[in-house]
């Protein structure tokens, strides 16, 4: 039995993947819009765990004598906001937090879509059509909304509500994905020898079938990452996400919307911080998904 | 051809109800009610008004009672706007949203299709660049933010368009339209290029331009048909985003359409109004997949013997 594994995983292409390995590595680290990508994101995280440390200023300390005052005008870099919060402490605090939801969203949608994915793709047949049914039945309905919903009337302001809201909207195409990849994986040889040898199906879901998803599944769980900072954020717009005192860059995005017209830095600051964070999340997504599969 | 439209239109009423059903059941299950805090009754009027609106009834009678009423075409009526249906508020506010919605959606068709092919034809070169370029940067600015610093550029410093508000002329249209359409323009922009550059390759195209047609012809006539098909699929989801996205748009620029009362109805415990909403847009939503599956269904006749 082991030596009936040790064979198939000899066969399996994810064990042999040692020079493909580094090839991706060559072919990312070339790419301008990678390094842009990967720029970015590491000043934004460096800033965001470091900065808050070396500020003065806490996220929610007050300071009554400079209420609103504009960017570059003495202690306060940035400005700050109506209760003379330190802006560029709140956007650093904003951006860990954003980082931190958008990575753990993504941990759960990756979890449960690899799963149900690949579950429905080595299972086929009849369990494949149920479970794809019911993934397309979500897929045509308008989930985004319904989870708005279900987020607002089961918890204003509870994280734990907010993240698994955040995570269950991610799953669904992850699932399609793995399981487009997990069928066509189940009419490998290597997985009949791993049948024929007499493994379980768990088993060889588990070692056989995850191990040669991993290439698809990193690209879109990299390119899952700004969705669900991006789906965060809007519901922090909303007033659904993060509550005061604490801050997400979309509620500091609201807060800025709603005085532009007498304090325009208090949007102009985290909106730039967003935007910059996105791009380079999506920019590393993007030549990554470019390197592992020139086609797309 | 009408055979496979009936079947797809067919599939739609059993989805339809199981998102009534879910949501009904769903919306029920959450704390609070429509007449506890923040606007708490003394208890004898808060029974009074559960009796009204027949709240005090098991939740399966309620459930049926519903159901009677939606096949009779009645949401019912708001509860935490008195004396009104939820039918009249959908009323006051979709042709604000539906305006607003087909709108976006036409320019992002109108404009990301072009940029899509232009960019596939001139691979590599500055419109291409341009293109993925506009492409990456709208999908890094979400609605929440380039809403906000369009109608502060636009609207409140240089007084080209409206701020905020709702009037039927370009004044107040242009912005909410830009803000809802910007990220659909970059998706469908994406969507062409990359389908065009794929059927390029296609052995027919080969042979299109083997027989000597002219370049013209051969993008128009051969390419863009099978090139369209992943646009035309992807419509669904592009209208369920457009839906969504109008959510942050009414809100940014304050137009009285139905987007706020999804939250609105949900923070009150207004449940008729929150089912009705749910109803409206997974029908919309529905609707739009459906179409996108008829079109697909005209575009190629394959799919439609499967």
């Amino acid at each position: 039995m082991i030596e009936a594994d040790a064979l198939v995983s000899a066969a399996s292409p994810a064990r042999s993947g040692g020079p493909a390995e580094s090839r991706l590595w060559a072919r990312l680290r070339h790419r301008r819009s990678a390094q842009l990508g990967a720029g970015i994101l590491l000043a934004i995280l460096l800033a965001a765990v470091l900065g808050p440390l070396a500020s003065r200023y806490g996220y929610d300390q007050l300071d009554w004598h400079h209420i609103a005052i504009p960017p570059f005008s003495g202690e306060h870099w940035l400005g700050t906001d109506r209760l003379g919060r330190d802006l560029a402490v709140r956007m650093l605090y904003g951006a860990r937090l954003s980082l931190a939801i958008g990575l753990t969203a993504t941990c759960v949608s990756v979890v449960i879509g690899v799963a149900w994915g690949a579950a429905a793709g080595f299972a086929g047949g009849r369990t494949d059509a149920v479970m794809m049914r019911i993934v397309d039945g979500l897929n045509s309905l308008p989930y985004l909304l319904l989870v708005i919903a279900l987020t607002t009337l089961f918890g204003r302001g509870n994280p734990y509500v907010l993240f698994a809201g955040i995570g269950a909207v991610g799953w669904i195409t992850m699932a399609r994905i793995v399981r487009g990849q997990a069928l066509s994986l189940a009419r490998r040889t290597f997985i009949e020898a791993a049948v024929a040898s007499g493994a379980s199906a768990p088993r060889i879901v588990a070692r056989h079938i995850v191990p040669n998803l991993a290439g698809p599944v990193i690209i879109y769980a990299a390119l899952t990452v700004p969705q669900m900072i991006l789906f965060e954020s809007f519901l922090s717009f909303l007033g659904l996400g993060i509550q005061e005192p604490l801050a997400s860059l979309g509620s500091l995005i609201r807060d800025g919307a709603a005085q532009m017209g007498s304090a325009p830095w208090l949007l102009a600051g985290p909106a730039s911080l967003l935007a910059l964070l996105l791009l380079g999340l999506n920019l590393l997504g993007d030549a990554l998904r470019d390197a592992l599969d020139p086609r797309g | 051809m009408i055979a496979y439209a009936l079947r797809r239109a067919a599939a739609v009423v059993p989805i339809l109800f199981l998102i009534v059903t879910a949501s009904f059941f769903a919306i029920r299950l959450a704390p609070g009610g429509p007449f506890e805090a923040p606007q708490a009754l003394p208890p004898a009027v808060r029974a009074n008004m559960e009796a009204v609106y027949g709240l005090d009834r098991p939740l399966a009678a309620q459930y049926v009672n519903y159901l009677g009423g939606l096949l009779h075409g009645r949401l019912g009526p708001s509860l935490s706007v008195r004396d009104v249906q939820v039918s009249e508020l959908i009323a006051q506010g979709l042709p604000v949203s539906a305006t607003l919605g087909l709108a976006s959606l036409l320019v992002a068709l109108l404009a990301g299709i072009p940029l899509g092919i232009a960019a596939a034809l001139r691979r590599g070169r500055a419109v291409d660049h341009l293109a993925t370029g506009v492409a990456v940067l709208a999908l890094a600015l979400p609605g929440f933010v380039v809403g906000p610093a369009l109608a502060l550029g636009f609207g409140v410093h240089l007084h080209w368009f409206a701020a905020g508000g709702w009037e039927l002329d370009a004044r107040h249209l242009v912005l909410p339209v830009a803000t809802l359409a910007l990220p659909t323009i970059a998706y469908v922009a994406r969507l062409t290029r990359g389908s065009l550059l794929e059927v390029l390759r296609a052995d027919y195209i080969r042979t299109a331009r083997a027989k000597g047609l002219r370049e013209r012809q051969v993008i128009l006539r051969h390419a863009l048909r099978p090139a369209l098909l992943p646009v035309v699929s992807f419509l669904g989801p592009v209208v369920a985003a457009v839906l969504t996205g109008s959510l942050v748009v009414e809100s940014v620029f304050g137009l009285p359409g139905t987007g706020r009362y999804l939250v609105e109805g949900a923070i009150d415990r207004d449940y008729p109004l929150v089912m009705g909403m749910v109803i409206l847009y997974g029908a919309l939503t529905l609707g739009a997949n459906l179409a996108a599956d008829l079109l697909h269904g005209w575009l190629d006749p394959r799919v439609r013997h499967d």
